[in-house]
């Protein structure tokens, strides 16, 4: 099922959660919703479950309007980050929940009930726990039975929030492997939320950066890592080097210093230098003014890592580099920097 | 472990032998008579009926106001939370005094509900009132800390797999909080037909109409009958122990299916 979210504002009070917010979701993408907390991904997934509702904008399932209809209409699977099991069920009632509780027209006999919950723990590869109590449970186990009981409905998408944020690291990047091939093997389109950069970049086909209500990027994993649109996003996924800089018509100071590096053609004001550490390196001084001193080098395995300081009008930034192990570096020495790529963007006002 | 024992000794089961070897000065047939006997049988009924009828009459009002106290933010709520304490707090006679004020014929509500022919204060419904006044909190506090704990998401993971409201309370919510509102039930039950204080002033004491069994104890006392006070007593005794532990098998039947983390 394709889901279409237009021009969604939600307010708590004076705080914008989602400030005028359009997604696309296609039919059997599975997509994360990443952001800092208060980025606003927790209530546009909540919103397209129906456990929240917008102050204005539309929800539309398959071209449908959702909003006018229960959570318990939009046959949806909703995964809770600290699991929200029936603790007084066992696991494999917690699985039939969702099919017991159907009108009687359409409810399933007894024993397809049965046959219906036996297949979903086997999905989940926990059919031996099936008379177990929640509480009986490791969180990996929980976060998988809340799965299964999720998916028992036959829902036409599958939303998680922060599905393995209690997890520990080692059960986290199992699940993460599994959610992805059970994906694959279900093909219903899913949206999950996560802080966890890693976690967008290696589990989702498709990943939507947030922040402050807004989207910043929609993009594939590869894409919004390489191409960062925004600043927030070149900050916000892998590490970057960040300096001020003034941009005269395309043309790039770092206080006086004349750069030499291009920015987008007609562009000015106060902007931001945005690097890979790993696009950077040492090179001869005078290359084209981006200079700095060498204050501290630490060696450790096969890399040296060097903070330099860099000084502009706006102060002085330190960055962090790494440099090749047979690039001696001293204390005190100036050095040249160059960016093998880079991006400017201009302060957002 | 051998502490517990001791003090609990001590502290309780002494006194309640003592209890029993007085009964014994009593033969069989004196005995069968003392509780047979109309009087001892009505109050027995009394107490332990009305009791009962108190109890369940918390249990569903007390449910009702811990979920309002719990989930919902109102003006005042603190205050709310605090008033429910306020029976705990009181002594028994003071609230037996202000209940009877309140619904004499005379009285705030008394006066109203004179008119519509139902007479509370001075028969057996003041004393059911008087019960229910002082059962309120055992409920609304023994359930209060266990529906705080039930995360509301659980209650949005039933809607959002289709449960109507209903189900979601009767499937859900209820069986969560089964073994504490057990447990306030049996307190305030218990503390219903233990209950002399409050009673007392508004019941009216009319032998077998609105006699208390924990009064016609002192009657007794009073008239240096001591062997029929205690045989009153250890039925009583025997009958809330029973009571008490049928709930509480209850309580633990409903808590297997909600085992401890």
């Amino acid at each position: 099922m394709s889901i279409e979210v237009r021009n969604i504002v939600k307010k708590f009070g004076d705080f914008a959660a989602l400030d005028h917010v359009d997604l696309t979701v296609p039919h059997g993408e599975l997509m994360a919703l990443l952001g800092p907390s208060g980025s606003g991904k927790t209530t546009l997934l909540r919103i397209i479950a129906g456990l929240d509702w917008p102050d204005s904008g539309e929800v539309a399932f398959d071209g449908e309007n959702a909003l006018s209809r229960a959570p318990g209409e939009r046959s949806v699977g909703f995964v809770f980050q600290h699991y929200a099991l029936f603790r007084h069920m066992t696991v494999f009632e917690n699985v039939a929940f969702g099919l017991r509780v159907q009108p009687r027209s359409v409810r399933k006999d007894e024993a397809a009930i049965r046959a219906r919950v036996k297949e979903l723990l086997d999905l989940v590869q926990l059919d031996w726990l099936s008379s177990r109590y929640p509480s009986q449970l490791s969180g990996g186990q929980r976060q998988r039975i809340a799965l299964a009981r999720a998916l028992a409905i036959e829902p036409r998408v599958l939303l998680l929030d922060e599905p393995f944020g209690a997890l520990d690291a080692k059960v986290r990047k199992e699940l993460r492997t599994w959610l992805r091939s059970l994906h694959e093997e279900i093909n219903v389109t899913s949206i999950f939320v996560t802080h966890d950069q890693e976690e967008a970049l290696e589990v989702a086909n498709s990943v939507v950066v947030m922040d402050k209500g807004h989207i910043e990027q929609i993009g594939t994993p590869s894409d919004v890592y390489d191409n960062p649109q925004t600043a927030f996003v070149h900050g916000f996924i892998g590490e970057s080097i960040v300096l001020p800089v003034e941009v005269d018509d395309g043309r790039v100071r770092l206080g006086d210093t004349p750069l030499n590096i291009a920015a987008e053609r007609g562009s000015s004001g106060p902007s931001k230098l945005f690097v890979r550490r790993h696009d950077m390196q040492i090179s001869p001084c005078g290359w084209g003014g981006l200079e700095g001193t060498v204050r501290r080098v630490r060696t450790f395995g096969p890399i040296q890592r060097a903070d330099i300081v860099v000084s502009g009008n706006r102060g002085e930034t330190i960055i962090e580099i790494d440099v090749p192990r047979d690039r001696e570096l001293r204390d005190g020495e100036v050095v040249g920097l160059q960016p093998r790529r880079y991006r400017i963007f201009a302060d957002r006002i | 472990m051998g502490l517990t024992l001791t003090w609990l000794a001590i502290i309780v089961l002494l006194p309640l032998a003592g209890l029993f070897l007085k009964s014994f000065e009593l033969s069989f047939a004196q005995f069968v008579d003392i509780v047979t006997s109309r009087r001892t049988l009505n109050a027995l009924k009394i107490s332990f009926g009305l009791a009962f009828l108190a109890a369940l009459v918390n249990l569903v009002m007390g449910g009702i106001i811990v979920w309002a106290l719990v989930r919902y933010r109102f003006p005042g709520r603190r205050i709310f939370d605090a008033i429910v304490d306020v029976p705990f707090a009181l002594p028994t006679a003071v609230a037996g005094i202000a209940l009877t004020t309140l619904f004499a014929q005379n009285g705030w509500l008394g006066a109203p509900l004179a008119e519509l022919g139902i007479k509370v204060s001075f028969t057996p419904l003041g004393i059911f009132v008087a019960m229910v006044f002082i059962g309120i909190p055992f409920v609304v506090r023994t359930v209060q800390p266990v529906l705080i704990d039930l995360d509301p998401e659980i209650e949005e993971a039933a809607a959002s797999l289709g449960a109507n409201r209903w189900q979601t309370v009767s499937r859900v919510i209820l069986p969560s909080l089964l073994p504490a509102l057990l447990t306030g039930f049996a307190l305030a039950f218990a503390r219903a037909v233990g209950e002399y204080g409050s009673v007392i002033f508004i019941a009216g004491n009319l032998p077998n109409v609105s006699e208390i069994a924990p009064l016609l104890i002192v009657i007794r006392l009073s008239e240096f009958r001591y062997a029929d006070a205690t045989a009153i007593a250890v039925v009583m005794l025997v009958v809330a122990f029973l009571v008490i532990f049928l709930v509480n098998r209850m309580q633990r039947w409903a808590q297997l299916r909600v085992p401890a983390h």
